[in-house]
Formats: structure tokens, C-alpha cells, sequence
């Protein structure tokens, strides 16, 4: 892995808003441009900052869904939580042109690059999906062949972030396969899972722990603890499972 | 104010802008029960009030921080040894 230089203290810097997208009923992707950006990888963070007419203040961190490729340009994916302090605003109220304060990149930790291999598990619950969207868009940025399996977890086929591209990439790929479970309704003739994961599930979509896999999971705190855990009693080495949580209103 | 438990990443923002290192890989060995963790994989509480970071074995508090009128509170008497990477 090449040197990189030291991060250094974090700092504000404001982005301008160039485009929104509504990816769900409750899910909006803002892209922003950076001009001090210096470059993130997949699986960071931004903290954003709100600055009421008051002076109140208000951070949440939101995951990073672009690949590192397309910076300066950074887009986050924000699931509005009706009793949110920041993402209402985020999602109903924010327009192209605005501008929008963060710091960030956040985290070295849960992060994947293609150099660091595989095969890849990756296991996302809801919104959760955000951080290994930005794994997977690295990935086909980069043209990696790593072998990898995704397991989303979503409440309904109308809830599924990225659906479309989802099922581009995993058509186009051979080494890519993408596994839905939904919930709550399912669609008629719905053909992958329809309840929540469990230790069978993963059993059968996990790789065999003797692949020594790398393993990534994000969603609510129960989600990211049931599939850690599961892993864990699939004979997966924990120190191979890197886990992001969000909590109901963490608005990760 | 509601708990909210998160892990260490969530905390990273807020070290990271008292210490300029990269802190998720950060190691922080407990003083409660000796092990040592990447601060990504600890546990972290979310207050109105600052941020508690646990130990994920023990549940010792490892560093709690609070920012307050322009003043960072950190107390880190759960930590026994810090490992910074210099090359992050």
C-alpha cells in the first residue's frame, strides 16, 4: 500500500451542492463539490454540520456512497428519519447550489480498497448500504476482478437504495453476485429471501470460512450485531469483520 | 437526551479534530481489562451532551469527550496506552 501523508486535524470545509437524486421514498444522494477535498477511500465518512439562524449546531456523520474516482465531486446517500434534526433538511429542503458544511474524510477502519483482496462479503441493512456502494462503485471503477457477494437486507422492493445499478453491476459481472432479502412485503414471484438474516442465510451466502473472506457490515446496531455474530458462529475470524453501526437516530 | 450506541467510527470526527491522525485504527489498550482494540471497533454512545467510547470487551469507558463553548473536555482515564500510527 503506498505511504499516505498524515491526515492532520480535521477541519470544516463547505462543498456546493452540483446535484440531488431520490433514490427511495425516503432516500436522497447529494453530490457535492469540493474544491479542498483531499481525497477519501471506500468506506469513509463525512460529518455534516448545521448552523440554525441561532447559532445551534447540529452534526450527524453520513457515509461516503461515490467511489474515491470520482472526486473532487463527493456524493452521500441520506435516509430521512421523520424525527431527524438534520436529515429532513438534508432530503426535503437542501437545492442545487446550496451550500453544505462538513469535515471529512472520516475513518481508516472500515474501508476497502481493491488491493486488499479478497473474496468479499458484504452485508448491508437498510441504509447500510451506503459505504459498501462506495466499495462495490470502487471496485468496478478500478475493474477488480476480487470475488464478491453482497446480502441486502431491505424492508420492501420499493426501499432497495441503488436497485437499478445494483442489478447492472451484478449482471455485468460474473465475479459479483447481489442477494436481496426483504422483510416485510415482498413482490409477487420475489425469488430471493424474504425475512430477516440469520445464521442459515449467511450460511448460504457467506463464503466458506476457510476462504478466509473479508467481511463488511453496516445497518441498524441489532442488524450489524445478529450478522457479526452469525459470522462468528460460521467460524469467521472476528478480526476479519468490520462493523459500522448507525442507531435509530445516528442518521449514519 | 437518548443513548445511542454506535461504534468508535462515529467518533473518529470529533478526535479526529483534536488529534491529527487518522483515529478509527487508533489502538487503545483498556485500563479495565487489558485488551487492545482498534477505537473503530469499540463501542461508542452518542449524548447531547459528548461522546462516551467503551471498551467492546468490558464495557469500561474508555474516553469521553465534550465540546463546549469552544472547548474540547476530553477525560481518557479508561485508557491505559494509546497506539498512534505515525503513517497513518
Amino acid at each position: 500500500m503506498e505511504r499516505r501523508t498524515l491526515p492532520g486535524r480535521l477541519t470544516w470545509q463547505r462543498g456546493e451542492v452540483v446535484a440531488t437524486e431520490q433514490e427511495t421514498a425516503r432516500a436522497q444522494s447529494i453530490t457535492l463539490a469540493l474544491p479542498t477535498w483531499m481525497g477519501h477511500r471506500a468506506g469513509q465518512h463525512v460529518d455534516v454540520r448545521l448552523t440554525a439562524e441561532d447559532g445551534y449546531q447540529a452534526e450527524r456523520s453520513y457515509s461516503i456512497a461515490s467511489p474515491p474516482e470520482e472526486q473532487p465531486r463527493v456524493t452521500l446517500t441520506v435516509e430521512r428519519l421523520d424525527d431527524g434534526e438534520v436529515s429532513p433538511y438534508l432530503t426535503d429542503e437542501l437545492r442545487v447550489g446550496d451550500k453544505l458544511e462538513l469535515r471529512g474524510p472520516i475513518g481508516g477502519y472500515f474501508v476497502w480498497e481493491a488491493s486488499m483482496g479478497g473474496p468479499l462479503l458484504l452485508v448491508a441493512g437498510g441504509s447500510g448500504i451506503v459505504p459498501l456502494m462506495a466499495m462495490l462503485r470502487h471496485r468496478a471503477a478500478v475493474g477488480s476482478t476480487v470475488a464478491t457477494r453482497l446480502l441486502y437486507s431491505s424492508r420492501s422492493y420499493a426501499d432497495i437504495i441503488y436497485r437499478d445499478e445494483l442489478e447492472r453491476l451484478d449482471e455485468a459481472d460474473q465475479m459479483l453476485e447481489v442477494v436481496h432479502t426483504l422483510t416485510r412485503v415482498q413482490p409477487p414471484g420475489w425469488t430471493d429471501y424474504h425475512r430477516r438474516i440469520d445464521t442459515d442465510m449467511l450460511r448460504e451466502v457467506a463464503w466458506p470460512s476457510d476462504q478466509h473472506p473479508l467481511m463488511y457490515i453496516c445497518g441498524p446496531t441489532p442488524f450489524v450485531e445478529t450478522a457479526a455474530a452469525s459470522l462468528v458462529t460460521l467460524g469467521h475470524e472476528p478480526a476479519r469483520i468490520k462493523t459500522e453501526r448507525f442507531g435509530p437516530t445516528g442518521e449514519a | 437526551m437518548m443513548e445511542n450506541k454506535l461504534d468508535g467510527n462515529a467518533a473518529a470526527g470529533t478526535l479526529q479534530a483534536i488529534f491529527p491522525f487518522e483515529m478509527t485504527l487508533v489502538q487503545a489498550t483498556c485500563a479495565g481489562c487489558g485488551t487492545t482494540n482498534a477505537l473503530g471497533a469499540t463501542a461508542a454512545y452518542m449524548h447531547g451532551m459528548g461522546t462516551i467510547v467503551r471498551c467492546p470487551v468490558c464495557d469500561t469507558e474508555l474516553i469521553r469527550v465534550a465540546h463546549v463553548k469552544g472547548r474540547y473536555f476530553l477525560d481518557m482515564r479508561g485508557v491505559r496506552v494509546l497506539q498512534i500510527s505515525a503513517e497513518a
